[in-house]
Order: C-alpha cells, then structure tokens, then sequence
C-alpha cells in the first residue's frame, strides 16, 4: 500500500452498488477525489505493527449474554406495523417479487 | 424573581422540591426562552409545548417527591434518541415523519425521574459530523457566538442547554459527540463508560462505539441526570450488569490534592490552538497548586487513532444503515416497480452527502479483498489504543486532554473537506475505541477567540464516581466562564 491510493470512478459505483445507493456523475467525481483523499490516510495504519495483535472488536467487559428460553410480550402486529409506508393490515407490503 | 432559566439544574430540582418554583412555571419560563432563542440559535427540530406543559401540570398536581431525582425538571433530548408517539429523525429525511413507538430506555428513566421533555435537538444526520451542518432540516448556531459551529453531533443539545433554553440534554457520543459540542458551547458534557447506560432505543451508527450520555451546565448537574439513566437493560446486550455507584454522594468529597493527572505529550504538541492548549495548561497549573501531581504520559498510537476510529465507524455504520430500506419504516421512494429500485431509491433520496459517504466507506472496507487490510487492521490497532490508555492509567488517576484543537470555527469551513473534519475528531475518538469515560469541563475562553475552551478529563472503565468527583473539584478551582449574551 505503498503507492498513492487510486479511486476511480467505477470504484465509486462498486461501492454504491454494494451500499444500494445510486450516485450520479457529479457525486461519483466528488466522492472519487474525497474517497481517494480518506482512503488514502486510512492506509497509512499499515505502518502499525499488529503481528500478533489480537482484534478487538468491542470493549464490553461481559461476554456470553443469553437470556432464559422463556416467552415474553413482544411488539404488537398493529404497533410493528405503524410506520410502514405500505402494509395491508397483517404485512409489509413491497413490489411482487416472484 | 430570579430568572429561572439561569439556575442550574441541581438549583432548580431543589426549588421545586420545595415548592419555590412548579413544574408549570419553569417549563414556562424555558418554553419563552425557546421561544425568544431559537431564531437565532435553531438548536430544537420539534417543540412540544403542549404536552410539556401537560406534563408540568400533572406533575405539580401530584406534587413533590423526593424519589423523583428530576422532578418537574425541563430537558431536551437529542433526535436520536426514540421518543414514544413523537417525531423522531436522526436529523435525516429517510425518517421524516417517524413516530417510535416505543421510548429509548435513557427518555424511559428521565420520564420515570419526573423529568419534563420539552423537544429534540438538532444534530448531525445519524449523528455523523462534528457541527451539525450535516443535519437534513437546520444548521445549529453557537450562542456565543452565531457564526459559528456549535459543535456536533449532539450540537443541538449543547446549544440548548447553552442558551438557556432547558437544564440538561441528553445527547450521545460515538467519537466526540457530547464532548466536543460540550467544549464548544462552553458546557459540562459526560461520554460514559461503554455499557453503562442502555443504547435501547438509541439509532444506531457505530454500535461498538455509541454511548448516551448527559450535556448540562454544571458537574452535579451531569451526575444528577447519569445517576439516573445509567443501570442494566436487558434489551441491549452490551449493557453492563453491575450495580450502579452512587456518583451524587461522592460530589465535593473529591480533592486535588495529592491526585494525579496525567498529561498525554501526544494531545499537548503542535496540533492544538495555542489559545486551546493555554487554557488547558492553565488549568492544570490551578489544579496543581491546590496539590495535584502532574504526570507526563505517553499514548504512542494516537497518530493511528482518526484512521482506525473511522474504518471501524464507517464499517459499523453501513451495517446499521442498512435497516433503512423503505419497506418497515422510514420514507419510501414514489413510482416504484421492483424491490431493488425501492431500496437503491428510497435510500438515495434519503440519505445526505456524508451519510451517503461513510455507508460506501463502510462497505468498502468490509469487502472482500480490503476486509483484512483495512477493518480488522483497524480493529488490532484499536487493542493497541486500549492498552496504552490502560497502560498509562497505571500512572495517574486521571487523563487530562483538551477535547477539540480549536474553539468553534465559522459555519462552512471545512464544510467541503471531509478528511479535514475528521481530523478535528483527533482528541476525542480514541476514548471511545478504548471504551473509557470521558468528562469534557470548561476551562477558560481562548485568548484569541473569546470563545469557550474545553478540557477532557479521561478516567478507568466505570469509574465515574472518581472521575465526576475530581471534575466537581477542578470545575471549583476554576473560574467560571459565564453565559453566552444573547
């Protein structure tokens, strides 16, 4: 990683497409100069030294959190359902998939 | 009279246990300081003024109770936070016109302690940026000044509580943000310990990271409004099981004398405002001669701390944005015909330019063929951090930083360089990597700006009690700051 980060355009639109976001060309050139610039000082960790280094991935000092089997009230059908932008009463509704 | 708005909250909670003040007269009094403040100040995204005043009424008909630590006291809450059956944003057009339906554990326990929310504050869309010029609906202004930046992501909240307009806020802080819109509006804001107040309810960014915390004007203020929002939660799994100290009690038990603060050299060099590092160093120079020690400490990988804070945010975030696909809630784009268009166009539409920028950035370095060179490097630097703040913790009770290398910058500057603003993050983030506490306190105003300067006192996982303790007796060594004229 030596090198100068590259960010090409279609790089830019790799990353839309795994964000299901749509970028037009004026954004695909501006997020390629700014990703370029912020991928580019993220790569300098690659001078760390981590050989060994075990990741840590959250700070919470108590692991292995389960609860008891035991059936609890959960969110009401009408509750789960009052923000929907389209639902028929007993489901999200979306566009016929099949 | 008095002019309520400008007790503290402590101040306040004892008059109306007293009776000296109802709940009905200091919503009042703060719903015409909103209403005199926020043209100029737009720190609040939704007033509720009726069903504040409602609230005031019944609690002054019940009257007084001791048990009720927040009794008829008036806060804001920050729009991340979800508020039952009342609009609830993110500062993002993607939930314009959501409704929770049910409250964040943190507004649960506020409401359950008898406080009066009046309305949510304004902040970074996701509670990502470092000003709140990332919030879809407004830009917040810094009562001391309304040029300039109040700070962010919970710069809402600070501003609020800043002008005058409600006792405590609650804000969340996931690189900096409580305590670095505490810094540049001149407040007291508390970062907790991961998992020590429940994140139920908060909408997430980086989850590994958030933590709800308080933003007030006084030290006692920010214990009183902790001790109560702080406790297990079974709803969120990272929240610690442990007893909750008693933080109120330790209050002005604390003493500089003999304690010992540690200066990391990497948060005092060339990167800070001389005006910032001023302030800092003068209040230290008070701590120090009411008997505190000054330790020289050192946290090495600090220089790495921007770079692997925002690959491990970024990841997080693209995770949990992910829920926002228009179909359960949210907005939803028109003239849809398939589902993939529903999701690439409702979310589009949605999100905003930074938003936008770290949900790619995310799934960029969680893809395959970056993941091991980027997030899980990332994720062995952020052991590397921890450790060194464990590390240096061995040698004082306390870490002093300033929180920001500036005071409040003018609305716009570095509104074009996101690199930029992340590097304004520098002293702040590396706290929430390493999971620690963090206090930011007032400690003067800059030489240069007139504008607030804040310090952050930096302490061991769950130990608020020491750390709120030695922050009450330092915020006593100083000289206040005073209030913003508005």
């Amino acid at each position: 990683m030596a090198d100068k980060k590259i960010v090409s355009r279609d790089d830019v639109l790799k990353m839309a497409d795994l964000s299901r976001l749509r970028v037009n060309e004026e954004e695909q050139k501006i997020f390629a100069g700014q990703f370029q610039d912020i991928l580019g000082y993220m790569d300098t960790l690659a001078s760390v030294d981590t050989d060994g280094i075990e990741p840590l991935y959250s700070t919470a000092l108590h692991t292995g959190v389960l609860r008891d089997d035991v059936v609890a009230a959960s969110l009401a059908r009408k509750k789960a359902l009052a923000n929907a932008p389209q639902s028929n009463g007993e489901c999200f509704v979306v566009p016929r998939i099949v | 009279m008095t002019d309520i708005c400008s007790l503290t909250l402590t101040e306040l909670a004892g008059a109306l246990q007293k009776k000296e003040i109802s709940a009905v007269q200091a919503t009042q009094a703060c719903l015409e300081r909103i209403a005199a403040t926020e043209p100029k100040i737009r720190a609040l995204l939704c007033t509720d003024a009726n069903g504040a005043l409602d609230r005031a009424r019944a609690l002054d008909k019940l009257g007084p109770d001791a048990s009720l630590p927040l009794f008829g006291v008036p806060m804001t809450v920050k729009d991340a936070l979800c508020t039952k059956d009342f609009p609830t944003t993110a500062g993002s057009r993607i939930l314009e016109g959501f409704r929770p339906v049910f409250d964040a554990f943190a507004v649960e326990r506020l409401r359950a302690a008898g406080a009066v929310i009046l309305g949510k504050s304004n902040l970074d869309e996701f509670a990502m940026g470092s000003t709140t010029e990332n919030s879809a609906f407004q830009t917040t202004r810094n009562p001391w000044n309304t040029d300039k930046v109040p700070g962010g992501s919970s710069g809402g909240s600070a501003a609020s509580v800043a002008a005058g307009q409600c006792f405590a806020s609650l804000g969340s802080d996931t690189g900096g943000s409580i305590r670095q819109p505490a810094s540049l509006c001149g407040c007291v804001g508390l970062k907790p310990t991961y998992g020590s107040v429940s994140r139920y309810g908060l909408i997430a960014y980086g989850s590994s990271l958030d933590q709800i915390g308080p933003l007030a004007r006084t030290v006692e203020d920010c214990a009183r409004v902790f001790s109560v929002i702080a406790g297990h939660d079974r709803r969120d799994a990272t929240s610690d099981p442990r007893p909750v100290e008693d933080v109120l009690s330790s209050l002005g038990c604390g003493s500089l004398k003999g304690a010992r603060l540690g200066m990391p050299k990497e948060f005092f060099g060339q990167g800070a405002a001389a005006e910032v590092r001023d302030a800092c160093e003068s209040a230290l120079r008070a701590a120090s001669r009411l008997g505190a020690e000054l330790v020289e400490v050192s946290l090495p990988h600090t220089r790495a701390a921007v770079a692997t804070y925002y690959i491990i945010a970024m990841a997080e975030a693209s995770s949990n944005l992910a829920r926002f696909d228009g179909v359960r809630y949210g907005r939803r784009a028109e003239n849809i015909h398939d589902l993939w268009e529903l999701y690439v166009r409702s979310r589009s539409e949605g999100f905003g330019a930074e938003v936008k920028r770290r949900i790619m950035l995310g799934a960029y370095v969680l893809s395959a063929g970056y993941y091991d060179a980027y997030y899980r490097k990332a994720a062995q630097v952020r052991s590397l951090i921890r450790d060194e703040y464990l590390a240096a913790l061995e040698h004082c009770d306390v870490i002093c930083a300033p929180v920001s290398p500036e005071t409040a910058w003018n609305i716009g500057t570095h509104s074009d360089d996101p690199l930029r603003m992340y590097l304004m993050d520098a002293y702040t983030l590396s706290l929430n990597l390493a999971g620690l506490p963090g206090l930011s306190l007032p400690v003067g105003l800059g030489a240069q700006s007139g504008m607030p300067v804040g310090m952050q006192i930096i302490g061991r996982a769950f130990g608020e009690v020491g750390l709120l303790a030695l922050g009450h007796a330092l915020e006593h060594a100083l000289p206040s700051i005073g209030a913003p004229q508005l």
